[in-house]
């Protein structure tokens, strides 16, 4: 396995949030990971990406140029990033922001609405979690139990509350791309 | 120990605290600001001292007063702050001061850019500041290489009483690895007998680099000569991936090295080229005699050296490989970074000439 991810949206989405958690997660699960954050004139509104890889094997290059899966939150990410999933790769599209279809024919193309989803699950800021979910809905490349592991030291105890809401996102995004899938 | 995961500036900051390390003074600059501020929480919790300096020039002339006090004392900045602490360095050669200063280098010349670059080379290994002096320059290519070169920085730059450089860019700064720590430091620092405020040693102790007389400053001169001869003999380090009966050598250090060596693995799938890599982990001394070993190997035909830059240490790769074969280059500059496709491309049009 070399999963190989780009995941994009504007600053304060938690685009930083989905990579770390992805590779911790990873990590704990005795996988090669890395997790290379753009950085330098970032705000919250502006744009930010971030690569992650995670790996059976040993990692050469963080620098992710052909993803094996890009994660779009925002359009502007899905006219950036389009072009860098390999063929056959996925591209996760945040539907709820992104107003256009994927124009490549020769990739996996699956809308997941995050921002809905979120709000459904009960707390609208958890659309980067129903992203996640939609990532190990596609490549299983983390459990989510490693995630929400994960997500509980993170979250400490004062934000322990949070726990429940953020799997019932994860699972969100894990059902969308499932029924996609299946109806493909 | 565990695996833990860390970014690469906070995992140096800590590698410089479990090496002993208590004294840091700094000026903020993107992509190394985790380490000052890594260094601000730390630092009051091991007992030890962080100062935000009013510039890159004075946070290097305290380091050079704690250097000169026998405590381990650092620094770190990017390129543009590395140039104003220049002459506090070469005053440190001077006076013979043990410190590290670490260089996570962004695009240049001037302000530059903030993305990962290998620009400052030829400034790190020919000495930025004025004199005849040389550093001991480390260029780690993981999380986990910076924070063991770390604590060898600091015992390289107490054996020879000089100031040693980790040179890094914003990619190891910014990236996030799975990093064993190193462990605290337990056998006692190096005694300092000649550093000032030793207080069992009678008389004074005069930490300078002023010797005005030249046959003096002559004879001083030759005295670091020596020592720079005798870490040429003792401190060269580099890693030899795949050389030996390779078709084309890569010559790459620190980030730029792991993408090399993806696409070292990769022109044997795509293009059935043996693609050996030559990573120096010491940028002065450089692995001359390592590099000339392998490149003058009968099956290899070609040298290409891979640099975040326009091309500087292809220079000491020339050296090295003294026309025995032919050398080309290949680099993105400003901030930019090669990809494995692109070297591929060079390394697949090196083919064709062969």
């Amino acid at each position: 396995m070399e999963e190989m991810l780009i995941i994009a949206g504007f600053g304060g989405q938690g685009v930083q949030l989905i990579g770390q958690t992805l590779v911790k997660a990873g990590m704990e699960e005795g996988k090669e990971v890395s997790f290379l954050p753009s950085y330098g004139a970032e705000m919250r509104g502006g744009t930010s990406n971030c690569h992650v890889i995670i790996s059976d094997e040993p990692i050469c290059s963080p620098i992710v140029n052909e993803a094996s899966c890009v994660m779009a939150l925002n359009r502007p990410s899905l006219d950036k990033f389009e072009s860098a999933v390999v063929a056959g790769g996925t591209l996760l599209i945040n539907s709820s922001l992104i107003d256009r279809k994927a124009e490549r024919t020769d990739i996996e193309a699956l809308y997941v609405p995050a921002n809905d989803l979120a709000q459904e699950a009960g707390n609208l800021r958890t659309a980067n979690m129903v992203m996640l979910g939609a990532y190990i809905g596609v490549s299983g490349a983390v459990s989510v139990d490693a995630v929400m592991e994960n997500l509980k030291k993170t979250f400490g105890e004062r934000r322990a509350h949070l726990l429940p809401v953020n799997r019932v996102a994860i699972e969100k995004g894990i059902e969308c791309v499932r029924q996609q899938r299946a109806k493909a | 120990m565990a695996k833990v995961l860390m970014k690469g500036n906070e995992a140096i900051a800590e590698a410089a605290i479990k090496a002993g390390c208590r004294f840091f003074f700094g000026y903020p600059i993107t992509p190394q600001n985790q380490i000052p501020e890594y260094m601000s929480k730390r630092m009051p919790q091991v007992g030890g001292c962080f100062l935000q300096a009013e510039s890159e020039v004075s946070a290097i002339n305290m380091v050079y007063g704690a250097a000169g006090a026998g405590a381990r004392a650092m620094t770190s900045s990017s390129s543009p702050g590395i140039s104003l602490k220049q002459e506090g360095i070469s005053y440190a050669v001077g006076a013979e001061l043990p410190l590290v200063v670490v260089n996570m280098v962004r695009g240049g010349p001037g302000l530059g850019s903030i993305q990962p670059a290998q620009s400052d080379y030829y400034q790190a290994t020919r000495g930025g500041g004025h004199g005849d002096y040389r550093l001991p320059v480390f260029a780690p290519s993981s999380v986990q290489e910076a924070v063991e070169l770390m604590a060898t920085a600091f015992d390289v730059a107490d054996k020879y009483r000089n100031p040693v450089m980790l040179l890094g860019d914003g990619m190891l700064g910014q990236i996030m690895e799975p990093v064993e720590m190193i462990q605290e430091r337990s056998e006692p620092l190096p005694k300092k007998p000649w550093a000032s405020g030793v207080p069992e040693k009678e008389g004074r102790s005069i930490i300078n680099s002023l010797y005005i007389n030249p046959d003096e400053c002559e004879v001083h001169n030759y005295k670091l000569e020596r020592k720079y001869q005798e870490i040429t003999a003792n401190e060269v380090r580099v890693q030899l991936i795949d050389t030996e009966g390779a078709d084309i050598l890569l010559v790459a250090y620190g980030t730029m090295a792991r993408i090399c060596q993806r696409a070292a693995k990769d022109a044997y799938k795509q293009l059935g080229l043996k693609v050996g890599l030559v990573r120096p982990i010491t940028l002065w001394p450089y692995p001359y005699e390592a590099l000339k070993n392998a490149a003058e190997q009968p099956s290899v035909k070609h040298v290409l050296s891979v640099e975040m830059s326009t091309g500087q240490m292809v220079d000491d790769v020339r050296l090295a490989v003294c026309g025995a074969k032919p050398v080309s280059f290949y680099g993105r500059t400003g901030g930019m970074v090669p990809t494995v496709k692109d070297i591929l491309a060079k390394l697949s049009s090196i083919k064709e000439g062969m």
